[in-house]
């Protein structure tokens, strides 16, 4: 007779007034005050705009906004949630949770611009197309192989940290180029939540990155950091072609391309690597970076004026209590 | 601040530890980290910092790092310190910067530094 005694360890309730690493509750503290859902953004006012696009240009926006619901669905089912078993800390899982279920609130956000502004017959032929699209489909294979259980788990989270900060802008270029010719402003706004959103995503999954990479060996880190480069490269091959199919249609092609070049050496940095795209070819069209941040850009070049008129900034409220003066 | 190859003290991320008196006038940069609405956008020691007042008044300007996928609170410190110090901010710039920031800031640097020092003559002048 054989008895099995399995020793389980306790279940364990998360505290957080035990904190192992103090930027969990920095960040939990971000991403649930930045929570929001599509009903805050008056979508409807975009109906008139909508109409302004010619049939080709709305064909490509639903296309657009379908591969993206495509990857925060990846991202909603198998992305966040193959990250919790290597979290480092409960407090760790605890901020995936939410992750996750902020991409199902942005994967339903675009159908809500959906059944504001489309008809129904045009949304299904764009659902049916991102099953057919072997670019599209061709990167959600690489990602999601990544993200099988036996991969290793810092390669887990160099495919998210590469969906999160790489892989959505093909798809944000076209809102936010809309946004700059003062079309769909408020799906724009839409969009620009979803970025805010991706940008802690990719940023806090590059912080866990670093600091588990930084407990390997010199050889295990070079290993890691050679498979994060080829693995970029291998999806940034299949960006190009997603946007070559999508982009060719009206002339935008090589514009979106600098954008990507700029986005990927973003996703490189989160991870704690150099960017690997020279800047010639990273300068993205102003109009873009401008619709990507509204008035950030004002009097903030000092240095390429003559030096000679301040600017100093105007009142800001600053509510915060630490100040003194 | 390595990469830009000029004199700089460091303002410590934790509280415990000492916190540097400014050596003369300087140019602070600062990373961002304000939420949604733009709120808590200067780090709490940059504030300790500022908050003492033989800091503040040699502070000539500010240069300030963000992202700019936070939208119109893009590197929001660099306004906030702004506002509240009166001072210019100088220079925005994304993550760690680029080859091209860098050099920017280190021209923009040298020439303000010019203009502060001609400016200070034409005061002790007057
Ligand atoms: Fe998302
Ligand atoms: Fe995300």
């Amino acid at each position: 007779m054989t008895i099995h005694s399995t020793i389980e360890p306790a279940a364990r309730a998360v505290n957080w007034n035990r904190l192992q690493d103090e930027k969990d509750l920095e960040i939990w503290n971000r991403l649930t005050s930045n929570f929001w859902l599509p009903e805050k953004v008056p979508l409807s006012n975009d109906i008139q705009s909508w109409a302004t696009l010619t049939p080709d240009e709305q064909k490509l926006t639903i296309r657009v906004f379908t591969g993206l619901t495509l990857l925060d669905t990846i991202q909603n089912t198998v992305g966040a949630p193959t990250l919790m078993p290597d979290a480092l800390t409960p407090h760790e899982e605890a901020v995936l949770t939410n992750i996750a279920f902020m991409e199902a609130v942005h994967a339903r956000s675009y159908s809500s611009v959906f059944s504001t502004l489309c008809r129904t017959a045009e949304v299904d032929e764009a659902f049916r197309w991102s099953e057919e699209n072997e670019h599209l489909q061709g990167k959600s294979r690489l990602i999601l192989k990544e993200y099988r259980a036996a991969s290793h788990p810092l390669k887990k989270k160099i495919a998210s940290v590469f969906l999160e900060s790489f892989l959505f802008y093909s798809g944000f270029y076209l809102p936010m180029h809309w946004s700059s010719r003062a079309k769909l402003t408020n799906t724009a706004d839409l969009i620009r939540l979803i970025i805010r959103d991706e940008a802690v995503h990719g940023y806090y999954i590059g912080y866990k990155f670093q600091k588990s990479l930084a407990q390997l060996s010199e050889s295990e880190q070079a290993d890691i950091k050679d498979f994060a480069f080829s693995l970029l490269l291998d999806l940034y091959d299949l960006e190009v072609k997603y946007t070559e199919d999508l982009y060719d249609g009206i002339g935008l092609t090589e514009d979106v391309k600098h954008f990507l070049h700029y986005n990927a050496n973003k996703a490189l940095q989160n991870l704690g690597y150099e960017g690997l795209f020279p800047e010639n070819i990273c300068q993205v069209n102003p109009a873009i970076m401008a619709s990507l941040s509204p008035n950030a850009d004002e009097n903030h070049d000092f240095f390429s004026g003559s030096g000679s008129s301040y600017v100093i900034g105007k009142a800001i409220a600053t509510e915060d209590e630490d100040w003194d003066f | 601040m390595e990469r830009l190859g000029l004199p700089a003290v460091r303002i410590p991320a934790r509280a415990s530890e000492p916190m540097p008196a400014a050596p003369g006038p300087f140019v602070l940069v600062t990373p961002t980290y304000a939420d949604g609405e733009g709120r808590g956008a200067v780090h709490k020691q940059v504030i300790r910092f500022l908050n003492q007042e033989s800091n503040r008044a040699q502070l000539k300007g500010v240069i300030a790092s963000g992202n700019r996928n936070f939208g119109i609170y893009f590197a929001h410190a660099g306004a906030v310190i702004a506002a509240k110090c009166q001072c210019p901010c100088l220079y925005k710039f994304e993550l760690a910067g680029t080859n091209n920031d860098i050099e920017r800031v280190r021209k923009g640097l040298e020439l303000f530094w010019q203009h502060q020092h001609s400016t200070n003559h034409r005061l002790q002048k007057a």
